[in-house]
């Protein structure tokens, strides 16, 4: 058996992974980055990005089509055909880019990568294969898998996000399981992409992480697009002899929903089983392993990041970590303090949660003022065919600091930042309503709704 | 609902200031009759101030510290029924007497302002404190920076809007040097931290009484050693015989009788000496104060009458006192009216120090630490127990040498202590 040693080894080469691998390369830590699959996890090539890469495509499909049918533009175009493999090319073609960029980086920063499944012995001791790893710091960063139902096995004509996202035809009928945001974004694709798409939530509305006025313009898209939604519905089995999804509905009636796919989006859990985890004996958080402030597991220099360590599961939270586990393994003194971490949901129209909502701030016992701006009002929103969905500010009552930010929108992903910015920075409403936001962007709607939580909005 | 309006009573003779020590309640809290409002200290003690009626705390009259008026408004209580308050504090008709309705909103309105004002001061300083839960505001720059510099950004003050700690606030704190004790990497690192403490409540009495004695009397130390051999023996005597039921006996009580006895023939120490009126007033009594470490500070319980007690009356007054004077529980009247002072730092003791007096008495007496010692007796170097006396006087009434001549009656009476307790008219 081989040996190496090694000051730092990260198990899993995902966001939180190659991130904490990089990191610690600059800092001048000896590192080995061990992944049992491809570099950039999940996110890079399960996730993420594919997934946006369809939203793309399917976008690019639907407005063509829009054109060829009845432009307002004037545009006229004859109708277009999509050839999914094509798209699908396209596609991994970014995510190769993307992941051997990765390797390039973690290469540059002298971090050793070792291809294969780790097996964790002890707390300082891994195995990969016939190679035995020692290491003084151990990063767990392993992060999560579908959850899957015990009756929708994943196989044939039931698929996962995975095999969503790497298609070999459009279905005809695609029924969703699970209306959070992995479930909407890839239904909103495939009913832009020509199929028939049902949601099937045992939730009385979807997204139900989110308030319902948030909820709404998406709810409204989704009518607009025809996609058909079975709320507080349960799945019950899947017959597949006439290929016929059973589901529960909220009187007690059972209904046959034919179909041709079914997509299980019911969420995902981290990923705990199967290397050997259990040898540690960590104190764990629910499914998740249990952190503190800095990452620390139960165990002296063994730390947990990304969605391995629960919620809430995004690639940027688990990057942060990364970045501050590697700068506490060279010995600086660190923890994990965000204000506010993005939630982003990539839906038609996208959805933006930064910080608290309303009903957060509330039941955190602030006294708050909530105000929205609609973009209806949006000189550019309207550029982008885009009525509907709105900016919303909450901020103390007492000192206008701004506690959290949300919006839904065409594009409002990208307010994100300005979002996130402005809770960390401790920005109060005065702050934004006095940044001068170019004209015309969606931007506009940011301070337009901290102007009028200050009660005078300008275009309202 | 009325207002019920507490003044700071006149608790002592002709006090005209009364001093705000502590509150024991809050604006909002609900009072009870009976229930303690507040603790004021005049010269001597400390008062408890009750509440005559049932109510809600509606406003506080001054902060902790505070030297008040006797007669100014204490607090503000909200009461069932009319209170003592001609008109309630809600917005007053137009009609109104207009003279009644200002007066009361001086009562709820201006004291709060006042009060709120040393407050805001003491944040003036880098370092402020958080609820244990409350989150800084500060951008992920100066979070950062406070990590590396091991600075609690709990424990510094925000200048910046709404609060937010700027990098200037880390830095003010730094130059304070008052960054906690976690960032002190050696036991010789340089410190420049200061750390204010107001002189309030009790140690404010105390500096004023020790200036206004001395400047105002003229001391004169004397120091004299004696041999407490004798008087030792005959102690650990008593304490043998009778201790199991009389309870032990230090030095303290023989001290107060060897005091008692000495003084008949010095009247002119058992005084008072009011300079304002050039008047000295001997007593008959022997009133002694016995100075008490507590932990506010120094305090002086009386045991009055010592003239009139047996040793082990005096004993267990001066234990009683002591301890009530220590547990803050001494009454006014047993802080006051002493006619001379003993002073002892006990064990500690020393060799000699220079007792200030408690004025207006116009003597005390120090109490140094009893230690063998080879002194030559009848030719012969033997070991006995010896104790210094340090002792001062007010040289403006006391003469240098009755001074003296009063010690050594004590020093002769403690050699020879049968003389204390034998009847000598």
């Amino acid at each position: 058996m081989q040996s190496l040693n090694t000051t730092l080894l990260i198990i899993g080469g995902g966001p939180g992974g190659y991130v904490t691998a990089i990191r610690a390369g600059q800092l001048g830590i000896s590192t080995i980055l061990v992944e049992g699959e491809s570099l950039g996890g999940t996110c890079l090539n399960i996730g993420c990005i594919p997934s946006k890469a369809l939203i793309h495509v399917a976008e690019q499909f639907h407005q063509t089509q829009h054109h060829s049918q009845h432009s307002a533009l004037g545009i006229s175009v004859s109708a277009p055909t999509l050839d999914i493999s094509k798209s699908v090319e396209w596609k991994d073609g970014i995510v190769d880019r993307l992941t051997t960029g990765v390797a390039a980086l973690l290469k540059k920063n002298k971090v050793q990568v070792i291809q294969g499944w780790a097996k964790i012995v002890d707390g300082k001791t891994v195995d990969v294969g016939d190679t035995r790893i020692q290491c003084e710091h151990l990063v767990l960063a392993t992060g999560s898998k579908s959850v899957n139902l015990p009756m929708l096995p994943i196989g044939g004509p039931i698929i996962s996000s995975t095999e969503a996202l790497a298609p070999t035809s459009v279905p005809k009928r695609l029924t969703v399981v699970g209306g959070g945001y992995i479930g909407l974004e890839l239904g909103i694709a495939y009913r832009k992409l020509g199929a028939d798409v049902s949601v099937v939530e045992a939730q009385e509305r979807i997204l139900p992480a989110y308030d319902a006025e948030l909820t709404q313009p998406v709810h409204d898209e989704l009518k607009k697009l025809g996609v058909k939604l079975y709320l507080k519905h349960s799945v019950q089995g899947f017959d597949s002899s006439n290929n016929s999804l059973q589901v529960l509905g909220p009187d007690g009636d059972t209904l046959n929903l034919e179909t041709d796919q079914v997509l299980v989006a019911v969420g995902r859990k981290p990923n705990t089983q199967g290397w050997n985890l259990e040898a540690l004996n960590l104190a764990m958080n629910g499914s998740a392993i249990k952190i503190d402030n800095r990452c620390q597991t139960s165990m002296r220099n063994v730390y947990a990041i990304g969605d391995l360590s629960g919620e809430p599961m995004l690639a940027h939270r688990a990057m942060a970590q990364g970045e501050m586990v590697a700068e506490l393994i060279s010995g600086k003194t660190r923890e994990f303090n965000p204000t506010a971490i993005a939630a982003v949901c990539f839906t038609d129209p996208e959805l933006v949660v930064v910080g608290q909502t309303p009903d957060e701030a509330k039941a955190a016992g602030l006294d708050c003022i909530v105000s929205s701006f609609p973009f209806a009002a949006n000189g550019r929103a309207m550029t982008l065919e885009s009525k509907s969905g709105f900016v919303r500010v909450v901020a103390r009552r007492d000192n206008h600091v701004i506690v959290g930010w949300q919006a839904v929108g065409v594009g409002v992903s990208e307010l994100s930042t300005a979002f996130a910015q402005s809770l960390e920075m401790g920005a109060r409403l005065e702050d934004i309503g006095g940044t001068i936001h170019a004209h015309p962007t969606l931007g506009e709607a940011v301070q337009e709704a901290a102007l009028r939580a200050l009660g005078h909005a300008l275009h309202l | 609902m009325g207002t019920h309006v507490i003044k700071m009573p006149d608790i002592g003779e002709g006090i005209a200031e009364v001093e705000l020590s502590v509150w024991h309640v809050k604006v909002g809290d609900m009072v009870v009759e009976d229930q303690v409002l507040a603790d004021v200290m005049t010269d001597k003690a400390m008062v408890d101030i009750p509440s005559p009626v049932h109510g809600k705390v509606i406003a506080l009259g001054g902060v902790p510290g505070e030297v008040m008026a006797v007669g100014s408004i204490l607090i503000s209580i909200e009461v069932e029924g009319a209170g003592n308050v001609k008109e309630s504090a809600q917005p007053a008709p137009v009609k109104e007497a207009p003279v009644a309705a200002p007066k009361v909103e001086a009562v709820v309105e201006s004291k709060p302002v006042a009060a709120a004002a040393p407050r805001a001061a003491v944040c003036q300083g880098p370092m402020v404190a958080r609820e244990a839960d409350e989150r800084p505001l500060a951008s992920p720059a100066v979070r950062k920076h406070a990590l590396d510099l091991g600075i609690q950004l709990r424990l510094v003050r925000g200048s910046g809007p709404a609060g937010r700690v700027l990098h200037e606030d880390l830095d003010a704190y730094l130059a304070q040097g008052q960054s906690n004790a976690s960032t002190v990497s050696s036991a010789y690192a340089q410190r420049n931290d200061e750390e204010q403490i107001p002189v309030i409540g009790m140690r404010r009495k105390i500096a004023q009484r020790m200036q206004d004695a001395t400047q105002r009397a003229a001391h004169f130390s004397y120091v004299e050693e004696i041999d407490v051999t004798a008087v030792e023996e005959l102690r650990a005597h008593l304490n043998e015989k009778h201790g199991a039921t009389r309870g032990k006996l230090t030095l303290l009580p023989f001290l107060v009788r060897a005091l008692v006895v000495a003084l008949r023939d010095f009247p002119q120490i058992n005084a008072r000496y009011d300079d304002e009126a050039q008047v000295v007033t001997r007593l008959g009594a022997v009133h002694v104060g016995i100075a008490t470490q507590a932990d506010i500070g120094l305090m002086v319980p009386v045991v009055r009458h010592a003239e009139a007690r047996s040793l082990w009356d005096n004993a267990s007054e001066i234990s009683r006192l002591a301890t009530a004077a220590r547990n803050g529980k001494a009454s006014r009247d047993e802080l006051s009216g002493s006619s001379i002072t003993l002073t002892s730092l006990g064990a500690l003791g020393g060799i000699v120090s220079t007792p200030v007096l408690n004025l207006p008495e116009v003597a005390i007496v120090g109490v140094n630490k009893i230690v063998e010692r080879p002194m030559v007796v009848k030719g012969q170097i033997v070991i006995r127990k010896m104790m210094n006396l340090s002792s001062s006087f007010d040289h403006r009434v006391v003469d240098g040498m009755d001074a003296a001549q009063f010690i050594q009656a004590v020093r002769g009476l403690l050699e020879q202590p049968a003389t204390l307790f034998v009847d000598s008219f």
